[in-house]
């Protein structure tokens, strides 16, 4: 269905790569202008990205302004893209991200201007051509390509160890892109094997998952791509050194996007193709991702950086995310999908607001700064409404998020619930005693003194951001109504095949709910 | 109509709150009037609820949903019915009285209008926690007071102790928030919906006793954070770094009983749930007097007033716990009368004082704050419980209920500390007000005079209040008003054998108590016949041991705080994370595969006839597995 009638998707995911290879044709002494340029074409991508939301139809969960046209006939891959209500907002949080990204890097970045925005915009496609896609090999190679951007982005413009950290992000995230690229061939042979057809279309393997005992290594194969890429404890130690070394803008597209794409996959891949693995693991996923939650907020804790104790937290509210998901209820389901959206905003905005002192004074360390509240009191004021959307108080964004998985979990099974209720008390140690040792005190760094309130470009990028915490925070049903009937079938399609044992534990609480209600 | 000034209600703080913190920098100077109007709106549009209530009324308004879920849909709405009805004239009535006492108070800080715009969202919180007509919106209220709350307390940023004293405040509470959060999602999945209205007129359906406790301690867990009970107490007292209005509003008058109000709003739950009840009662009694021992000691007057205020929070908890609701309801009315006019005296002394605060630099005040001192002995009289002032009423009704309702030991627990309150108040009026000047000369240095009007008139307001506001208690015509409106919302829990006693007596109990705890403080600090140093040096262990808090911050410090950091930096970090994950783990596994690859090395000889040995043992290997299958 393309209600459009019109390549939406297409334009939204390769203007960009239109704008890169204009770009190229620049020279590259006129820096402003390839800023502006590129920032111009963001904007506009943003801009024509918007009428997914207005035309999209909250009442279907068929993929909505599809396009369909062969690919590699004989093979069966096509290009196939589409939008339903579990990709539609990753989209916008993509478009809306970038620009933003772009605009904190003006002064940032001086080295390699036009490379950069090159780099940048080419990241753009890959990240949107993974969420659109909807045919496995389609997503196999948007998800390398914006592999390599990333990897640029680090090894050129990263902190001083950016060799290393770059190498490390590359090889971790391959490995796992190799086990999924196994996976992918995998599923394509059996998914002949038991339907005779040879396909890569990911709408009809979803709706005809194989039988249980040959999806335990499908499921085991995407899940260590996705849980790297997550990522899920353990296989997180990549982040915070990523997270260190890279410039603003690739945290802010990293934490914001790139992680995303792990829930993403499993949304896509584990939960509706492997169902009775989904079943099966689930327990093991929620107890890893509980263990993220904690771990990642006490390691987070003690980090003497900014920069990997936001990328630590990030563990954690990725954790999140991943419990509400694998609880399997309708309100986990839309809070973990919530959630992603809130950690972009939130985490993302964190990231910039770091890069806006690390900017003026090159460090990252906590202990350099202190009492930045008297001598820049707009950053302190944003930079406290991001740090309370991250620690969920309610009326942000995160609230809603966190409240919603902590239902669902609590739906699933009382004891997830309970235990994950605690989290939130260490969210706001880590966050607060960094907040108090970087903004409240006494100036004690004599350097600090010269330091500069924002300025109307970094004001132009961080309102949008505040506007989506309260938004989200106030009414969220702007997004979850457009989220709830692909929720819903994603949720029919992982419950089809389930043992009887499995079903009556994970099903019950939900049922005795609505019983009650009417 | 009345939806809309109900809203209003809310929203009029809520735009005092955004004018002063967007544009702090211009209004500066009217900050405080803008907060004050703000605030006056709130109460004069809140009056007309309150009358629909008193006209027997509950008045409820939904305006949108908020939370829409599959599961459950969470409503944004207001309520006012009787118990709200009381909160809403505390909270606006005292909250303004107070904005206009900072007005004076907070003068010529450079913070001035950042502290007005705190103070409004945190009444706008308040007044959600208070109005809200589902559990959720309570806890929209209940963390926005927290975080005000830590605002506030760390007003003065650049004061390490305010940093800390604020920080500990959120973090403390945020263990009773989990708490509550997970009474909350017990109450949804049992009756699918935290709206009032949904849950209490079925609980007795729903809920049996065994979930109901459940729900009573989960919540209760939240109340004891946020109305610092035993052991989540700790915050309260280092509160009082934050600015004097900030300690007489947040931490005396409305934030810290939003537990007491919650626990009469869940009456429906605890009254089907004895053990809870019994938790609650037992927990308040034993901070009632545990806290009331720390006042003792303290020569600090903000501390002293802040354990006081534990302590009076513990009687409103066994109240509350017993089962009378009405009478915690009407001691923390009465209590924000009495305690937010302490605190507001306290803030006169210090700013007449220069921010001096032990009772060691004080004493014959009297004859410079006449209007304070006044208002001060008012105020404890008050807290004391002496007839006819408003505090005797509450306090009374409180321990005669406790009795009545079949807890003779925490009836008990409740007249001691009824004496030790008289005590150690009056040990403060008595050493600041009265007697010679401990520091000859200070107060001339100091040009200590009493404080300018705008400060003194809420004070005068308060004080009126401290003595009349207890009189809603009297018998009239065969009801109490105060009782007869609460219990139409929170009926008190049926007792099968209720324990009579005569009235008078109980009352004589009650009063003597007091009369010998300022008798006491009368002989020790005005006549001298034995002197406070004689004391504490004969009962030296017990003195150390109270002038030092019971060593429970030492012990929070290094048997909690202090391991749990060492573990994460050390544990978590340094050896879990690097060591075993990063390079046990993923370094381990690069490193298989580069001895894989080594050793495979080996293989590849480039020499043509080693290749050709392999390839023979290949062949021999396959073939004789194929022979041994097919035979």
């Amino acid at each position: 269905m393309n209600q459009l009638h019109f390549p939406i998707l297409s334009l939204i995911t390769f203007l960009p790569l239109a704008g890169a290879i204009l770009i190229a044709f620049i020279n590259e002494k006129n820096e402003n202008f390839i800023r502006y340029f590129t920032f111009g074409i963001l904007v506009i991508d943003f801009i024509i990205s918007l009428p997914l939301f207005f035309a999209f139809d909250p009442s279907t969960y068929h993929m909505q302004f599809v396009e369909r046209m062969p690919w590699i006939k004989s093979l069966g891959f096509q290009y196939y893209v589409g939008v339903d209500g579990i990709s539609l907002f990753l989209v916008l949080l993509t478009t809306f991200l970038t620009p933003i990204a772009q605009l904190s890097t003006w002064k940032a970045v001086n080295k390699k201007v036009k490379l950069f925005n090159i780099v940048i915009l080419f990241m753009q496609t890959g990240m949107l051509g993974v969420f659109i896609s909807l045919d496995m090999f389609l997503f196999y190679v948007f998800w390398e390509v914006q592999l390599i951007p990333m990897y640029l982005m680090i090894g050129i413009w990263g902190g001083p160890n950016r060799v290393f950290a770059t190498m490390k992000f590359f090889l971790y995230t391959f490995a796992g892109s190799v086990l999924m690229m196994v996976a992918i061939m995998a599923l394509y042979f059996l998914n002949h094997h038991y339907t005779g057809v040879y396909t890569s279309d990911m709408v009809k393997l979803m709706s005809t998952p194989l039988p249980a005992h040959i999806q335990l290594w499908l499921f085991l194969a995407f899940f260590v791509a996705f849980a790297i890429k997550v990522p899920m404890w353990p296989f997180h130690t990549w982040l915070p050194w990523a997270h260190v070394e890279a410039p603003t803008a690739g945290s802010v597209l990293l934490a914001g996007v790139l992680l995303k794409m792990g829930t993403y996959g499993f949304l896509r891949f584990n939960l509706p193709m492997f169902p009775d693995m989904t079943h099966a693991f689930a327990v093991l996923v929620i107890v890893l991702a509980i263990i993220g939650i904690f771990y990642g907020a006490f390691v987070a804790m003690v980090q003497p950086d900014i920069k990997k104790l936001v990328a630590y937290s990030s563990v954690s509210h990725l954790g999140y995310s991943m419990l509400g998901m694998f609880a399997l209820t309708q309100v986990g389901m839309e809070g973990s999908i919530l959630q992603m959206l809130n950690h972009g905003i939130s985490t993302g905005a964190l990231f910039l607001a770091v890069g806006i002192v690390y900017e003026r004074r090159h460090t990252r360390l906590i202990s350099e700064y202190g009492g930045l509240a008297s001598l820049v009191p707009v950053f302190a004021t944003f930079f406290m409404i991001f740090t309370l959307s991250s620690i969920a108080v309610p009326g942000t964004n995160g609230f809603v998020g966190e409240f919603m998985i902590l239902l669902g979990a609590f739906l699933s099974h009382p004891v997830y619930g309970i235990i994950v209720a605690f989290g939130g008390l260490f969210s706001a140690v880590y966050m607060l005693t960094m907040y108090k040792r970087v903004v409240f005190l006494k100036v004690t760094n004599p350097k600090n003194l010269e330091l500069e309130d924002m300025s109307k470009r970094e004001w132009a990028y961080m309102v949008p951001l505040v506007l989506f915490v309260f938004w989200i925070g106030l009414y969220p049903n702007t997004f979850l109504s457009k989220m709830r009937v692909s929720v819903e079938h994603l949720l029919k399609q992982t419950n089809r095949t389930v043992q009887v044992s499995m079903t009556s534990k994970q099903i019950q609480p939900v049922k005795t709910v609505v019983v009650k209600k009417g | 109509m009345m939806s809309v000034i109900l809203l209003f209600v809310v929203l009029a703080p809520l735009t005092g709150f955004l004018i002063n913190g967007l544009f702090g920098k211009w209004t500066k100077p009217y900050a405080g009037v803008i907060a004050s109007l703000a605030l006056a709106t709130s109460f004069i549009l809140g009056l007309f609820p309150i009358m629909s209530v008193l006209n027997g009324h509950i008045v409820e308004y939904t305006y949108y949903t908020w939370l829409p879920f599959k599961e459950v849909s969470v409503p944004f709405g207001l309520r006012v019915d009787a118990l709200s009805a009381v909160m809403l004239f505390v909270v606006t009535f005292v909250s303004t009285m107070i904005h206009i006492y900072s007005i004076g108070y907070m003068h010529g800080d450079k913070g001035y209008s950042r502290f007005f715009a705190y103070l409004n969202l945190f009444v706008t919180s308040m007044l959600l926690l208070v109005l809200g007509n589902s559990y959720l919106l309570m806890f929209v209220g209940w963390e926005g007071v927290g975080l005000c709350s830590y605002l506030l307390i760390g007003f003065w940023y650049e004061k390490d102790t305010a940093s800390d004293a604020g920080e500990k405040a959120f973090v403390v509470n945020r263990i009773g928030d989990a708490g509550f959060i997970i009474g909350v999602l017990f109450i949804i999945y049992h009756f699918g919906s935290a709206t009032y209205a949904d849950v209490f007129p079925r609980a007795h359906q729903v809920l049996n006793t065994t979930s109901a406790t459940i729900i009573g301690l989960a919540l209760f867990l939240g109340a004891m954070g946020k109305s610092a009970q035993f052991p989540l107490y700790i915050w309260l007292t280092d509160a009082m770094e934050g600015p004097t209005p900030v300690s007489s509003l947040i931490h005396a008058a409305t934030m810290v009983t939003a537990g007491v109000y919650m626990v009469a709003r869940s009456n429906a739950i605890y009254s089907m749930a004895p053990i809870a009840q019994e938790v609650v009662a037992s927990i308040g009694a034993f901070t009632a007097f545990y806290a009331a021992t720390m006042a003792l000691t303290h020569k600090d007057i903000k501390r002293i007033l802040a354990y006081s205020t534990l302590s009076q929070l513990g009687y409103m908890f066994i109240g509350v716990g017993v089962g009378a609701y009405w009478t915690g309801m009407f001691h923390l009315m009465t209590h924000a009368f009495f305690k937010g006019l302490l605190f507001l005296g306290a803030g006169a002394i210090m700013h007449s004082m220069r921010g001096l605060l032990s009772i060691d630099l004080m004493g014959g005040l009297k004859k410079y704050m006449p209007q304070t001192a006044a208002l001060m002995i008012i105020a404890s009289l008050a807290i004391s419980g002496i007839p006819p002032f408003a505090g005797f009423f509450s306090k009374d009704a409180i321990l005669a209920h406790a009795l009545e309702f079949g807890h003779p030991y925490i009836w008990i627990v409740g007249e001691i500390t009824a004496f030790l309150t008289a005590f150690y108040m009056f040990r403060f009026v008595f050493s600041v007000f009265y007697g010679e000047e401990k520091v000859p000369g200070l107060y001339h240095e100091l040009h200590t005079h009493e404080a300018p009007s705008v400060m003194t008139i809420p004070m005068w307001v308060l004080g009126i209040m401290s003595i009349i506001g207890g009189l809603v208690g009297l018998h009239i015509g065969g009801v109490i008003p105060f009782k007869h409106l609460v219990t139409q919302i929170a009926p008190s829990t049926p007792i099968a054998d209720k324990a009579e006693y005569p009235e008078s007596l109980l009352i004589g109990i009650s009063v003597t108590m007091g009369l010998l705890g300022i008798f006491s403080a009368w002989i020790i600090y005005i006549k001298k016949l034995i002197t406070a140093e004689k004391i504490a040096k004969t009962f030296k262990p017990i003195y150390t041991l109270l002038a030092n808090t019971y060593y429970v911050d030492e012990f929070v410090y290094c048997c909690i705080v202090k391991p749990f950091w060492w573990i994460s930096t050390n544990l978590l970090w340094k050896i879990v994370d690097v060591e075993i994950i990063d390079k046990g783990g993923v370094d381990g596994t690069g490193w298989v595969a580069g001895r894989i690859g080594y050793l495979l090395r080996f293989l590849q000889t480039g020499f043509i006839n080693n290749y050709a040995y392999w390839i023979s043992f290949g062949i021999i290997v396959l073939s004789g597995w194929y022979i041994v299958k097919i035979i």
